[in-house]
């Protein structure tokens, strides 16, 4: 009996976990080497030994030093350095807050930019910048805020219409998305006309999305929220994977499936606030990572929502490495890169795979 | 499964006891709507399986579902092994009780033997620092083996569910609810869309996991013949109210079915087990 069952539990039909451990184990490995390779290049492009001594440096964290460091040393400190770890975990938070929706609306197509809920957090945003509450990002907890209440807002509203009559078919859900990503992006767009043409301008590169290099006490409390919700995220994973089975059958396995809903919508939408705030509107990376790591790895839950979080934030850190050196000294929005890349991605899955997917 | 009797409910309990149940869905209040389930009582005996038949809209599927806890109860109660469903928790009721739907549908590549497993989910004891990986026990792994093996699907354990046929697809997900390792299992419409090589095959499975599992089985079809060969006990809905309960040859009848379903039909006995048999009558355009 036990050789029988061994049989089809080792033979990947389902989650172990010595395949938990080898699948991110490698991951880890994989995100080290992309990290240190997005850090060489840029406007000016360092070897490796100058990575390493900046590196060195950070991990000392003895600030008396810091006049012994070269200019480019000084770069991949102050710059460089943040800026590829904040393209990480928004790439990461991205492609986890794919995962969740496409679970929650069992929908492979949901996306947050896709389906207008990066839209809600960034005019929550804007709101915010246009009343003048914080202009800087340095009063990081007030536009993640208003970036969740606006996030939640368009969720449950899609929410609402996806569950209309049961189920939505997955083509009218991604219709109603496109419809209040339009309604949305009419108030943005209202809201930059009446600024000032100089603060417009600046609200309109952060809507493109774009990142920044934060300094590092924002980049910490970022950090340590994004983890945080990450952290509890993953503790659901189990939960997520009953909730595909729909949701009676969920409820008739002793899922409490409206609190678990509730519970998650807050945490995608606290998630999708804070990376709003943080790069505007960066899209598809929710979509394409999850779809790519499912097809390699499969769907359960505890082993696609970490793995995804850790592919996309490799996709995020290469993109905007691209988005940095494409077109050096100037830089063009990581979201231009990302819609290029996932936009025809998307178009591919909708007309040409849909019988195998839906 | 033999020598593991457990006290799961007292000695003169049924499985199922329903009294006096009344159910309307939330918004029909107020409308002056007449109730969906009205004023139901049946018991379903330990260890029977019990059919329920009537005409669409009757309320077949409703019933089911409150009798799953899924819907809650208007009025009256509904005793789940002498307790009231509404003084047991979801995942007690889980552990007792299985639910195979009408259709599924997995938008995700899913392996069998993952879909499988879920079933023990009501089972699983939270270790919250593991985050779930490595949650499943040996004795998890048994029980969704021996529902695998009762089912005859542990060739597919690998497969995807999205990619195997429709009969295949409906042993999964009895495998699925046969892992809860429940006392009553609940179907709901279980050969609907299937062929009748298919059908047969669900069937015998029914009567199988009965007598081997000794399990109480109650499940919705719009076949009467399904019902009739395959039911110890046939419960016929009409609007809502119970029409009859009974034998197969008490309640499939050519006035009862007048009366519910509002046509002539012909029923003979079956050449092989003697019971009623149900086929239309000639159009009445030749007539």
């Amino acid at each position: 009996m036990a050789d029988l069952i061994s049989h089809w539990a080792q033979a990947g039909a389902v989650l172990t976990v010595h395949r938990w451990m080898a699948v991110m184990g490698g991951l880890l490995l994989a995100c080290l080497a992309v990290l240190v390779l997005c850090l060489q290049f840029g406007a000016t492009s360092v070897d490796m030994r100058t990575v390493a001594t900046a590196l060195m440096h950070l991990l000392r964290a003895d600030q008396e030093s810091s006049a012994t460091l070269g200019t480019s040393e000084i770069i991949m400190v102050q710059i460089r350095f943040p800026r590829v770890l904040m393209g990480f975990f928004v790439g990461a938070s991205l492609a986890a807050v794919g995962v969740t929706l496409q679970a929650l609306l069992r929908n492979p197509l949901a996306d947050p930019y896709v389906l207008g809920v990066s839209s809600g957090s960034a005019l929550g945003v804007s709101m915010a910048i246009l009343f003048g509450i914080g202009s800087t990002f340095m009063l990081l907890p007030v536009l993640p805020l208003c970036g969740f209440a606006g996030g939640l807002l368009a969720l449950l509203f899609i929410y609402r219409l996806a569950q209309s009559k049961g189920r939505l078919p997955v083509h009218s859900l991604l219709l109603a998305g496109v419809i209040l990503n339009a309604i949305l992006t009419a108030f943005i767009m209202f809201i930059t006309s009446i600024m000032e043409p100089n603060r417009s301008a600046g609200l309109m590169a952060w809507l493109m999305g774009s990142l920044t290099a934060p300094g590092y006490p924002a980049l910490g409390i970022f950090l340590m929220y994004v983890v945080g919700v990450l952290a509890f995220l993953m503790h659901k994973a189990q939960l997520l994977n009953v909730l595909t089975l729909g949701e009676e059958t969920a409820r008739s396995l002793g899922v409490n499936t409206e609190g678990t809903k509730k519970q998650l919508f807050v945490l995608t939408a606290l998630l999708t606030g804070a990376i709003v705030a943080v790069s505007g509107m960066i899209g598809f990376v929710g979509m394409v990572v999850p779809h790519a790591v499912r097809l390699l790895i499969g769907s359960d839950h505890r082993l696609l929502l970490p793995a995804s979080a850790l592919v996309g934030g490799m996709f995020l850190a290469v993109a905007d490495t691209i988005a940095r050196t494409i077109m050096a000294p100037a830089e063009i929005p990581v979201g231009i890169v990302t819609a290029l890349a996932g936009g025809p991605f998307f178009l591919y899955l909708l007309l040409w795979r849909k019988e195998r997917m839906l | 499964m033999m020598g593991t009797a457990q006290p799961w409910l007292p000695v003169d309990a049924r499985a199922i006891e329903v009294e006096g149940l009344s159910f309307r869905y939330h918004t029909m209040e107020g409308q002056g709507r007449l109730w969906t389930l009205d004023h139901l009582s049946f018991q379903v005996d330990v260890g029977e399986v019990l059919g329920i038949v009537g005409p669409n809209g009757s309320g077949k599927s409703s019933l089911l579902k409150v009798l799953s806890g899924l819907l809650s109860i208007g009025e009256g109660d509904v005793r789940l092994g002498g307790l009231s469903l509404g003084k047991r928790s979801q995942t007690d009721i889980a552990r007792l009780l299985a639910v195979v739907p009408q259709e599924y549908a997995q938008v995700f590549p899913f392996t069998v033997a993952e879909t499988v497993l879920m079933g023990r989910f009501p089972h699983r004891t939270a270790r919250w620092w593991s985050m779930g990986i490595g949650d499943e026990t040996a004795n998890d792994l048994a029980c969704a083996h021996q529902a695998m093996v009762d089912t005859d699907v542990l060739s597919l354990a690998d497969r995807l569910v999205s990619d195997l046929s429709g009969g295949e697809r409906q042993r999964v997900m009895i495998a699925r609810a046969l892992a809860q390792e429940p006392k009553v299992l609940l179907l709901d419409e279980p050969t609907a869309f299937l062929d009748i090589n298919h059908q047969i095959e669900i069937c015998s499975l029914v009567s199988r996991l009965k007598t081997e599992r000794g399990l109480t089985v109650v499940l919705v079809s719009h076949d009467l013949n399904v019902a009739s060969q395959y039911c110890d006990r046939v419960l016929m809905l009409k609007d809502g109210g119970l029409c009859c309960i009974g034998s197969p040859e008490e309640t499939i009848r050519p006035d009862v079915l007048r009366m519910v379903y509002g046509c002539d039909v012909v029923v003979d006995a079956h050449p092989q087990t003697g019971r009623p048999r149900v086929t239309m009558p000639m159009g009445f355009a030749r007539k």
